[in-house]
């Protein structure tokens, strides 16, 4: 066994992250660990890559019992870890980033050249599409989480964690982590990767641990498992991980986008999928009509009316909402409260004369607090501290609470588990059904078939397809990827 | 047991006002006096004044280093007005709208412009200290009306009258900070001002707000000194921003924005207030006591950073 970890206890004041966690990982083999939200998982994978300490039970690499200080003692060990945080430093290029703390020299100086090549060498032997002179600030989530993987690869580890290293990778994206995961094993490596996306599970783990509650409560193979049987030992009881949705008759046009190479509209009732490869342009079609980057005159109308957005504020005013793909950056005023996230951006609702009524405050924040079913032990506790699934429902519930006409969804089930996204789901077909126009980014196709009534597919900055929902995962990367085929050909 | 140590660690800044005021309490007899009791307020008061201001724009996430300037431009335009027209008022109402009218520009730019504040202030720093130095041709501007020292230096009753105002106005500003559109904002602008432009809040209006309002009481507390010292001044306020700034980082106050209260600016300014009071009791060198100031903001802010590391998930 490479790594044994047995009865690991960890609580942060007061609160027990982990009670009975237990992990075993042979040599050479791909070890799925899934669990929701909250389950424990980051906080053992943090404890085995030296991040935290444990409160009790023990930790054996090699038969040997270790404890790591330092995430450096890890490392010099043999273990690496790619975070789902994107822990690098901005204004760094690409090179510059995998090499940081352990900078090749040439006497005095930075050899920047060996860190170029070196950097690339990696980059092409996982065929990743990224260079090693590119600043990492103009970097897309999905090639930041690249550039975290090169960087623990450069380290030549025997056992690798990802955590959870598809969340912001598009389909295509995601089966090429995956054809580096299994070149890793096949030289040795043992990787424990953590994820929310079951389906993928089934392609890569040899064997799986599943934790609820801080504690392991199931591990065996992976041969054998099916999703419900996974979802049944994370949750403590049985639901359905598919989502279906009733289709019904669209009403009028609410949302009419006309830009260069994407033109298409959006009706009351209708959930409209958009997908792509990750840098396909969906997140700034998004961003454009939100007048993030503001769109020509006249290019996006709403209920019939061409509208002038120059900002935001424009676009909420006229009725358009963007639940944002990225929480931590756009999404969250993470040290507010509940209630007061909830009310941003509507405050003027619950205001008299510019002056908040706490009390209505409260009133509308335990209202959605009950029908979201946020799990949190008060409106009054600060942001930060939910889950991502829960943090999700307060972006969703503030956008809920301001009514607009129009709301755009960029990645709305991104790092969030099962059972929260089964209820964001719902919720977004109650908005539907209300007669609000929804737009739908998501690189999970499996989603976007349950979810959208009509797929659009864009490609390099266009709008190349527009399918029905009956459409297949193959169709859609037909239309997703053709370029990418191409260019594969290319290299053949 | 887990909230009473955070409730401790919370108000660890008003119980070291009160340590503070009972131990130079028992150290000098003549502490717990009416008259220095009442000197303090009068001494802390302008600085007091402008960290109501400061606090709003640290909450904000931002900063400004022109207040000095301000407080100094705000009293020689204000004693200027009061010489010529030889009503108090007036020269009260130019002041304070001169202070509210760089705070302006300075939001102005900074939003605008899309420069950071801490580059606009440092310029308008140096604008306005200059400004005030052309517009008075470095000379004190003397002759003011004999009641205009009422604002800093009367009472009512045994009450300085300059503690009044100051009360007046931390009530308004904990109000608008904590019950407001404009409150609320500030403190989303400075936890997370993408997440507030996403929410379709026009941040930056609101920023031009918040440093107006900013100015505005800077120009109040340059009046006030003005008052104090029956001069108007264009040297006033030099280095002023630096105990403004200190002020509101004891009491609690993140200069990464999204914290910070009007109460706990009034327990730091007060806490350098009595500081220094209590160092002039005992005899304390003056040289030194600037060495504690020092010490003490390195100090509020690592119990603060502790507080947080410890209560992170």
């Amino acid at each position: 066994m490479l790594l044994e970890l047995t009865a690991i206890r960890k609580s942060f004041g007061g609160v027990h992250a982990l009670r009975n966690a237990e992990l075993s990982v042979e040599a050479g083999e791909v070890h799925a660990v899934v669990g929701e939200n909250g389950a424990g998982k980051s906080t053992l994978m943090k404890i085995i890559a030296g991040l935290e300490s444990r409160d009790g039970g023990e930790m054996r690499w090699k038969g040997r019992s270790v404890s790591f200080a330092t995430p450096g003692e890890a490392r010099s060990l043999g273990i690496g870890m790619v975070h789902q945080e994107s822990l690098l430093a901005p204004h760094l290029t690409v090179a510059e980033n995998v090499f940081l703390g352990r900078e090749p020299q040439r006497g005095a100086w930075l050899d920047g050249a060996a860190m170029e090549r070196q950097t690339a060498r990696i980059i092409e032997s996982n065929r990743f599409p990224l260079k090693a002179g590119w600043k990492v600030e103009q970097l897309r989530p999905a090639q930041k989480q690249l550039v975290e993987i090169c960087r623990v690869l450069h380290g030549n580890p025997s056992l690798l964690i990802f955590d959870e290293p598809t969340s912001s990778l598009s389909q295509a994206e995601t089966a090429k982590v995956f054809r580096t995961v299994r070149e890793l094993r096949e030289r040795g490596i043992a990787i424990i990767y953590i994820t929310h996306k079951l389906v993928e599970l089934m392609d890569v783990a040899d064997h799986i641990t599943i934790m609820r509650d801080g504690e392991s409560v199931h591990t065996g193979r992976m041969a054998g498992m099916t999703v419900d049987e996974i979802v049944r030992h994370m949750v403590g009881r049985s639901i359905s991980a598919f989502f279906s949705r009733k289709k019904y008759p669209p009403g009028e046009e609410r949302l009419k986008v006309d830009l260069p190479g994407v033109q298409f509209h959006v009706r009351a009732g209708e959930i409209v999928g958009v997908a792509g490869l990750v840098g396909a342009g969906r997140t700034e079609v998004c961003e454009t009509v939100f007048g993030i980057s503001p769109p020509p005159p006249g290019a996006v109308s709403v209920n019939g009316l061409p509208r002038d957005i120059q900002n935001p504020n424009d676009a909420v005013r006229v009725g358009i909402a963007l639940v944002t793909e990225d929480r931590q950056r756009s999404g969250l005023a993470a040290e507010l409260a509940v209630k007061n996230n909830i009310t941003l951006a509507n405050l003027g609702a619950v205001c008299a004369a510019g002056v908040v009524l706490s009390a209505k405050e409260r009133g509308v924040a335990e209202d959605y607090r009950a029908r979201l079913k946020m799990r949190t032990d008060s409106v009054d506790r600060e942001a930060r501290l939910l889950s991502g699934g829960n943090q999700q429902k307060v972006v969703i519930a503030k956008w809920l609470f301001r009514n607009t006409e129009v709301v755009l969804f960029d990645e709305p089930t991104r790092g969030i588990d099962v059972g929260a996204k089964a209820e964001v789901f719902a919720l977004m077909d109650e908005m539907a059904r209300q007669g609000k126009a929804l737009l739908m980014v998501s690189s999970e196709l499996t989603e976007l078939l349950q979810v959208a009534d009509r797929i659009l597919v864009m490609r390099e900055g266009t709008l190349v397809a527009e399918l029905p929902r009956e459409t297949t995962q193959r169709e859609i990367m037909h239309h997703a990827a053709v370029g990418e085929q191409r260019e594969d050909r290319a290299h053949a | 047991m887990l909230s009473r140590s955070r409730a401790l660690q919370k108000f660890l800044p008003f119980i070291s006002l009160a340590v503070l005021f009972v131990a130079l309490s028992i150290a000098s007899p003549y502490f717990l006096t009416a008259t220095n009791l009442s000197s303090v307020i009068r001494q802390t008061a302008v600085i007091n004044t402008m960290a109501l201001g400061m606090t709003l724009v640290i909450v904000s996430g931002g900063i400004d280093l022109s207040v000095g300037s301000i407080l100094a431009f705000s009293g020689v335009m204000g004693t200027m007005t009061m010489v010529d027209s030889g009503s108090v008022l007036m020269g009260i109402a130019v002041g304070v709208a001169c202070g509210a009218f760089w705070g302006f520009a300075n939001g102005l730019m900074i939003s605008a412009l899309r420069i950071p504040p801490f580059i606009v202030t440092l310029g308008t720093l140096g604008i306005v200290r200059g400004m005030s130095l052309v517009i008075s041709g470095g000379l004190p501007v003397v002759g003011l009306p004999e009641e205009h020292s009422f604002l800093g230096e009367g009472s009512i009753g045994p009450v300085p009258f300059v503690l009044v105002v100051l009360a007046g106005c931390a009530v308004i500003m904990h109000f608008a900070l904590h019950s407001t559109k404009l409150g609320r904002y500030t403190y989303a602008i400075g936890s997370n001002e993408h997440a507030a432009t996403y929410a379709g809040i026009a941040v930056g209006r609101y920023k031009v707000a918040i440093y107006a309002l900013c100015g505005l009481l800077t120009g109040l507390a340059g009046m006030i000194e003005t008052s104090r010292l029956m001069t108007g001044q264009p040297t006033a306020g030099v280095s002023y921003e630096l105990q403004v700034i200190a002020a509101v980082v004891i009491g609690g106050g993140s200069l990464a924005g999204g914290e910070g209260s009007v109460i706990g600016t009034l327990i730091g300014a007060f806490i350098m207030g009595l500081l220094s009071n209590g160092s002039d009791l005992l005899g304390v060198n003056p040289y030194w006591q600037q060495v504690i100031i020092g010490a003490i903001i390195i100090m509020a802010v690592a119990v603060d950073q502790a507080r947080k590391r410890r209560f992170a998930t």
